[in-house]
């Protein structure tokens, strides 16, 4: 059933019993052309686009426990583009692109919210990062505005411009913003399960069968499943795993990345703010809450747990450059599992078994690439080989030295 | 005295003698000391406080704990007026002159235009923003706006936080969490075994719910009196520390747990306590259920337990007549403490005939005893509660079939739907837990612990106060006995629990994820609320199982069930009952969400502690410092460090200040202060060949008392950092780093040490605070020298470059690197930081005659970037090889190895095409190109386009009177002479000649003096 307001109004006349299961919940069939493991954004998204774009066949996806439930649903729901090197910049603007009709596209509202989003800058440094940052963008067709301290101010009255670490100007992408994550991975169920997709909810990947170099079935908790094409591991904080199922190894870390959220407010904050050298980030959520990306745990870990110290790292910052928010409380924190590169750059790739690839390795800001990764990795698996958006993001950049380093511009935060 | 219609003549542990004046919304009202805000509404008949987010739904106080999810305000002190958001009404203390505002409803909580959402509710079911609002795209921010605004929210504070707080470490054998009868009798245990203990209890007084009723005798004494006995033996004690109004938060890894304690004392407003325990015993009660029948959300509708608690605690009496609707026995011992208080009771219980001690006493007290019944329906007219009373089938899932109704009108309906174990702190140890279908909610199940963690009492599921005390006790012996302190003063410590009656026997309750009502689920005017504070119904619920929302994540998520900052301590159980009903399996089978710190949520001030305000990042300045301030340094912050950017005289600005600079010291002397460079102290009989290793060129081949430029890389071949190293005797290294840098490359240097050659004698000491460094540059810096009184070694010919020597200078002892960043004659002196000031004002007075002139960071960066120096991290971005940076002479071709090496013979290093180090000279002498700009070949190249490099470094160059620059371009050392064009985003696009990066001397002349 269509989502409309007027659907919605129908269906109220009958208080709501009528609305069907967003999708379905199938028993996995013996054999599929293309299985997708990982039910988060990323790998919906891919399923979304390999039916809806390529006409695959038939597809499914494979999703350990509930769908979006890693990553996807544990992020700071910030988007953006504004990266320095030209093929991050491809990929995410891509992105960007894509969030701007994703709603539309998907009927199903995942309510991206452009509202801007600044990076600040703290001293001469920052300055030369954001200058050459914006330069970089308006080179390679991205949005980007240099700000004074005074128009920050305008987007955040009650900034302190004059503490600790001084604003002296931000960098501000207008088309970067926010979305509800949760909705981003249900939208793309919704709509690839309505293109036939079998999402499998509960199916945990235990290993391949593999033969000749290449994937002939994938084992699940649910049985063999056989595999007719190619097989895409979009796996978020556990593609190391994955890799080492089907026999090689992958230049990944594992570590928790904390987040937390403060209790609801009314409207006070109504763009991103990014701050790199004090590292504070927030935003505010429809729902009120300010939300905070705190860093990443210093020690290798599976274990989404909180931990206090990286909070505590976290609201000093906060309360140095918000000093307003420093009555105010902080309702609950939480941590994902994210997979680091050495270049930070996310894995879009072939792998040594000739049809599996790889689509992992987004570390610290995945969630802004969803309909991008899922739309070029789709292609990717669709062909047989890397599009031009996937191409520079190869495992064989490490072997190579053709690295895309955006750490080396301080623009690792998300 | 105004009126507090509520309130009993006594009872409680309320001061009458202690009025306190305050007001709600406006209207003032008295209070006692030792009320909380809610209990001091709640005498004076507060009913409305507050309106739900979502449909804008009147509602009242609910709970008395963390629970509450209702009555939350915005709180102003007395003095000043300064507003705190989100304050919980019932944990709240009432204090004097105390100003308590409603956080939402316009123009009051009583009359709320936005309670015109309520009359669409139905257009509003759980998730309706995800099926509407997506057309057009742009209009999404339109309503978006409209939404966040609709939500009824504190706004933020708007003033600064004057107040204090701080952090306290504390270490325990065992910390315990609850001052009720278990956590008590715990506490005892343990500290009786010698163990050192630390118990914290959220609420001001010791005995949690023993002094919320007549809870028969301990040890022959009254409950709550053997409770304060205890709480005063204990706190006697030397190895027990007691915590009141002390929260636990959090429960990390390797048992830490994270507190709250409220005003610790006078002028802190919180302390956050971190305690590393060695055991630890959850104590932390239960919270009462909610039933979910239609209406339940009305003000007037409250927990039964927290009616009988603000009897017992502040001696209020929240109505005269009061329906008890309950499923299980404890709201009866409620309905006889109302009854005892004066109320008018009736009960209404959906079990069907039960016959146990509690309902004959209530029928020997005359209470109306309405079994197998429950509520169909309720309506509110002002504070008046019509409850429509309906016999139920046997399973209570149905009215009975032809059963009749009673109408009756009561002031409150409290409700009693069982009891959920506070598990908070026991899941976030990572310890499981089990469905127990006798307390209908989650346990802990202590097979399946990691950390050393216990539960005990209502916590782990025994409600019984024999039991309570039993399991406490036990578990405090044992978490004493695991923490290694045997009980020995006590033979069978075990059997020496304290000891109560036996609890009457107790007739078992019936749970029901929901109560029938006169109309289906979601079909009529009362809802079934689930989560008050998120205004989540079972119908929400029963529609996100229909839609797929079906595991307890998606259900949450989809209805927002448990959002709230009560995160679902009353509504969470009802939530996932109803969502296993939904699904057809049981609520085992659906399990649960997640867990999470903060238990109640945590202040960011509590969390910042005293690192705020100038102890935040505290600002670090060399011993010069002081000179600076009164020389007209202008500052700027390089990591913590306040380094001048330069010196204003009078009549300059910046840029006029930073080219006088540049002249004096290209034409006589300049002296800057080079203090904040990193300095490390690395000795040891395996240093030199592990400076081999972590440099690109040979240390090992140095000679003591010479330095030589070093380059450091990462494993990736990328430059990392540079500085001088320089031999000070066979097995003594003084190693500088950039300022940025210094404790990366300490903790790289260390990283290596400790993790790949852990055998090699290498000790590495920072000393960048230990020495204070002045750079002397310019053609007469050794006159200067000189004239400042410096050992004749310091001042000789023959101290060539990249010499270094020690002496004295101005009567200090000195070290004196023979470098040079500026490309002049250059001395760098380090003397002991307690010297600094010193020889910095000896130098000065020295170089008078020459106009000796101290230059910042600017000039520094100017005159380096004259000579084609680089600085790591400005020149270099991590994305470069020393040969990209025409350094690959510092390339050793000798060593066997070293950091990086392997990674710079991968194809990528060595392909056509790589950026590469040039210089710029602008076409327009006069203006410098913006740093960062990215380089085009054709002047009108339509964007986006492939950049053929970008602008590093630029500069208005007193020297060579123009703008230079430096650059990254592509194949850049072939390309000398080319012209480029800077893509600006104004639209300019300002022409520069790729050249030489050395824009000065090119020989190297004034270098060497």
């Amino acid at each position: 059933m269509k989502y409309s307001l007027w659907t919605l109004a129908r269906n109220a006349l009958d208080y709501h019993r009528q609305w069907q299961a967003a999708w379905r919940s199938p028993e996995p069939r013996a054999e599929y052309d293309f299985a997708v493991i990982g039910g988060g954004g990323h790998g919906l998204a891919t399923a979304y686009y390999l039916a809806k774009e390529h006409g695959a066949g038939s597809v499914c996806v494979l999703e350990k426990g509930w769908l979006g439930g890693g990553n996807t649903a544990r992020n700071t729901t910030i988007v953006r583009s504004n990266y320095l090197l030209p093929a991050s910049a491809r990929l995410y603007d891509h992105s960007v692109s894509l969030w701007q009709t994703l709603s539309a596209e998907l009927n199903f509202n995942v309510m991206f919210s452009p509202r801007g989003l600044l990076h600040l800058a703290h001293n001469i440094s920052d300055m030369r990062e954001i200058a050459r940052r914006g330069h970089s963008n308006y080179v390679n067709g991205v949005d980007a505005e240099t700000l004074t301290p005074e128009e920050v101010r305008a987007h955040v009255p009650f900034i302190n411009l004059r503490g600790r670490y001084p604003v002296l100007g931000a960098l501000l992408q207008k088309r970067g913003g926010v979305a509800r994550h949760d909705a981003v991975a249900w939208g793309f169920a919704r709509a690839a399960d309505s293109l036939g997709v079998d999402i499998i909810q509960n199916c945990e990947v235990n290993g391949f069968d593999i033969r000749g170099g290449k994937v002939q079935a994938v084992r699940t908790s649910r049985g063999k499943i056989k595999v007719r094409k190619r097989v895409g591991a979009v796996v978020a904080g556990h593609c190391g795993v994955v890799a080492d199922m089907a026999g090689f190894r992958l230049p990944v870390e594992t570590v928790p990345l904390q987040a937390f959220v403060s209790e609801p407010l009314a409207p006070v904050i109504n763009c991103v703010v990014m701050s790199n050298t004090v590292h504070a980030y927030v935003s505010q959520s429809d729902k009120g809450e300010l939300v905070i990306g705190g860093g990443s745990d210093p020690f290798n870990s599976y274990a989404q747990r909180g931990s206090f110290d990286q909070i505590e790292h976290v609201a000093g910052p906060i309360v140095e450059l918000y000093p307003i928010f420093s009555r105010v409380n902080i309702l609950r924190q939480w941590a994902g599992i994210v997979d680091i590169t050495p270049d930070r750059s996310p894995l879009l790739s072939a792998t040594p078994v000739r049809n599996l690839f790889i689509n992992c390795g987004w570390g610290t800001g995945g969630f802004k690439a969803t309909p991008g990764s899922g739309h070029a990795f789709a292609a990717t698996l669709a062909k047989g080989e890397p599009n031009e958006l996937c191409a520079p993001f190869s495992l064989d950049r490490f072997v190579t030295g053709d690295l895309v380093d955006e750490a080396a511009a301080a623009a690792v935060a998300h | 005295m105004t009126i507090q219609p509520h309130r009993l003549a006594e009872g409680g542990l309320v001061n009458r003698e202690r009025p306190l004046s305050f007001s709600f919304n406006g209207a003032r009202m008295l209070g006692y000391e030792g009320d909380t805000v809610a209990s001091a509404l709640l005498a004076n008949g507060a009913r409305i406080v507050s309106r739900s987010f979502k449909y804008h739904r009147a509602r009242g106080i609910y709970g008395i704990g963390p629970e509450e999810p209702n009555a939350i305000f915005t709180v102003a002190d007395a003095v000043g007026g300064r507003r705190t958001p989100n304050m919980r009404a019932t944990l709240t203390p009432l204090a004097e002159g105390m100003q308590i505002f409603s956080q939402c409803g316009w123009p009051s909580p009583r009359f709320d235009i936005g309670a015109l959402a309520g009359t669409v509710s139905r257009m509003l079911p759980a998730g309706f923003y995800y099926k509407t609002f997506m057309r057009p795209a742009r209009l999404w921010m339109f309503y978006e706006k409209l939404i966040r605004r609709a939500a009824s929210f504190a706004r933020a504070p708007d003033e600064l936080d004057s107040d204090d707080y701080d952090h306290r470490y504390m270490h325990a054998d065992v910390a315990i969490v609850g001052g009720g009868p278990a956590g008590l009798a715990a506490a005892l245990a343990a500290a009786e075994s010698g163990a050192r203990v630390a118990v914290m209890e959220m609420r001001p007084h010791w005995g949690g719910d023993l002094t919320d009723g007549a809870n028969g005798e301990i040890e022959g004494k009254p409950a709550a009196e053997w409770a304060r006995a205890v709480a005063k033996k204990l706190s006697q004690t030397k190895n027990a520390e007691m915590l009141l109004q002390t929260t636990a938060q959090g429960y990390f890894d390797c048992n830490y747990l994270t507190a709250v304690q409220e005003s610790p004392a006078p002028g802190l407003r919180q302390r956050l306590l971190k305690i590393r325990a060695k055991e630890v015993v959850v104590c932390a009660g239960a919270i009462e259920r909610p039933l979910v029948f239609a209406g339940n959300d009305l003000p007037g509708v409250m927990s039964a337990s927290a009616v009988r608690a603000y009897i017992h605690r502040y001696g209020v009496l929240c109505g005269r007549r009061i329906l008890f609707l309950t499923n299980n026995d404890s709201a009866c011992e409620a309905a006889l403490a109302a009854a005892d208080a004066g109320a008018s009771v009736d009960v209404a219980d959906i079990r069907h005939h039960p016959e146990g001690h509690w309902q004959l006493r209530l029928q020997d007290r005359g209470v109306s005893y309405y079994s197998g019944c429950g509520v169909a329906g309720l309506l509110r007219t002002a504070n008046i509660l019509a409850a429509r009373l309906a016999k139920l089938a046997p399973d209570a899932s149905a009215l009975a079939a032809g059963g009749e109704f009673r109408e009756h009108a009561y002031d409150i309906v409290a409700v009693s739907g069982g009891w959920t174990p506070t598990v908070h702190l026991f899941s976030q140890s990572r310890g499981k837990l089990k469905w127990d279908s006798k307390c209908g909610a989650f346990v802990p199940d202590e097979s399946h612990c990691i950390n050393p963690c216990a539960a005990a009492g209502a916590a782990s599921g025994v409600f019984s106060l024999s039991g309570c005390l039993k399991s406490g006790w036990e578990a405090g012996l044992r978490a004493a006995q695991k923490a290694g302190c045997e009980n020995k003063t006590k033979t069978n410590a075990r059997d020496k629990a304290p000891k109560a009656a036996a609890p009457p026997a107790e007739y078992p309750p019936q749970f029901v994820p929901l109560l029938p009502a006169t109309h289906p689920v979601g079909r009529g005017p009362g809802k079934h609320f689930v989560d008050f504070m998120n205004d989540v119904t079972a119908a929400d619920i029963q529609l996100a199982e229909r839609e797929g929302y079906r595991s307890a994540e998606h259900m949450k998520r989809y209805t927002a069930a448990g959002f709230g900052t009560d995160q679902g301590k009353t509504g969470n159980i009802n939530a996932l009952v109803l969502l296993a009903q939904a699904r057809g399996i049981s609520p085992a089978e659906a399990g649960h969400t997640t867990y999470r710190p903060q238990y109640t949520p945590v202040s960011f001030g509590a969390v910042t502690g005293s690192d705020r305000r100038e102890l935040f990042s505290p600002e670090r300045g060399t011993p010069m410092h002081s000179w600076h301030l009164a020389h007209g340094a202008v500052f700027e912050d390089v990591g913590d460090w306040k380094r001048p950017y330069c010196f204003l005289r009078e009549g300059e600005d910046a840029a006029e200040a930073v080219r006088c600079e540049c002249i004096a010291a290209r034409s006589g002397a300049g002296i800057m202060d080079a203090t904040t460079l990193g300095k490390i102290d690395v000795q040891g009989p395996d240093a030199a060949a592990f400076l081999d290793i972590v440099y690109t060129n040979n240390i090992s081949s140095l000679q003591p008392g010479r330095a030589r430029y070093g380059m450091m890389l990462r494993e990736t071949g990328m430059i990392y950092d540079d500085g001088v190293c320089a031999r000070l005797g066979e097995n003594r290294f003084h190693i500088t780093t950039s300022t940025g840098h210094a404790a990366g490359v300490m903790n790289w240097l260390e990283e290596w040490l400790q993790t790949e050659w852990p055998n090699m004698r290498v000790f590495c000491t920072s000393v960048t605070e230990q020495w204070a460094v002045v750079a002397l540059a310019g053609p007469k810096a050794r006159e200067v020298l000189k004239k400042a009184g410096a050992s004749e070694n310091l001042t000789a010919e023959d101290f060539g470059f990249m010499h270094i020597r020690e002496g004295t200078v101005a009567g200090a002892p000195a070290r004196v690197f023979r470098v040079s960043f500026s490309g002049e004659l250059a001395l760098e002196i380090n003397v002991p930081a307690r010297y600094g000031l010193h020889i910095w004002r000896a130098l000065i007075a020295a170089g008078r005659e020459h106009n000796i002139r101290p230059y910042g960071t600017e000039t520094m960066r100017v005159l380096r970037a004259e000579k084609g120096y680089i600085i790591a991290g400005q020149d270099t971005d991590g994305t470069v090889t020393p040969a990209d940076m025409n350094l690959g002479w510092m390339i050793s071709k000798t060593k066997k190895d070293f950091i990086g090496k392997r990674s710079l013979s991968r194809p990528d290093m060595l392909r056509a095409g790589r950026f590469q180090f040039v210089g710029l000279l602008t076409a327009e002498k006069e203006k410098p190109l913006p740093e960062g700009a990215y380089l085009l070949r054709e002047k009108r190249a339509r964007l986006p386009a492939d950049a053929e490099g970008y602008v590093t470094s630029s500069y208005k160059s007193a020297t060579m009177e123009r703008a230079i620059a430096l650059a990254m371009v592509k194949d850049g050392f072939a390309r000398g002479g080319e012209t480029l064009y800077a893509a600006l985003p104004n639209g300019e696009r300002p022409a520069a000649t790729i050249a030489d990066p050395v824009f000065y001397d090119k020989e190297g002349a004034r270098r060497d003096g």
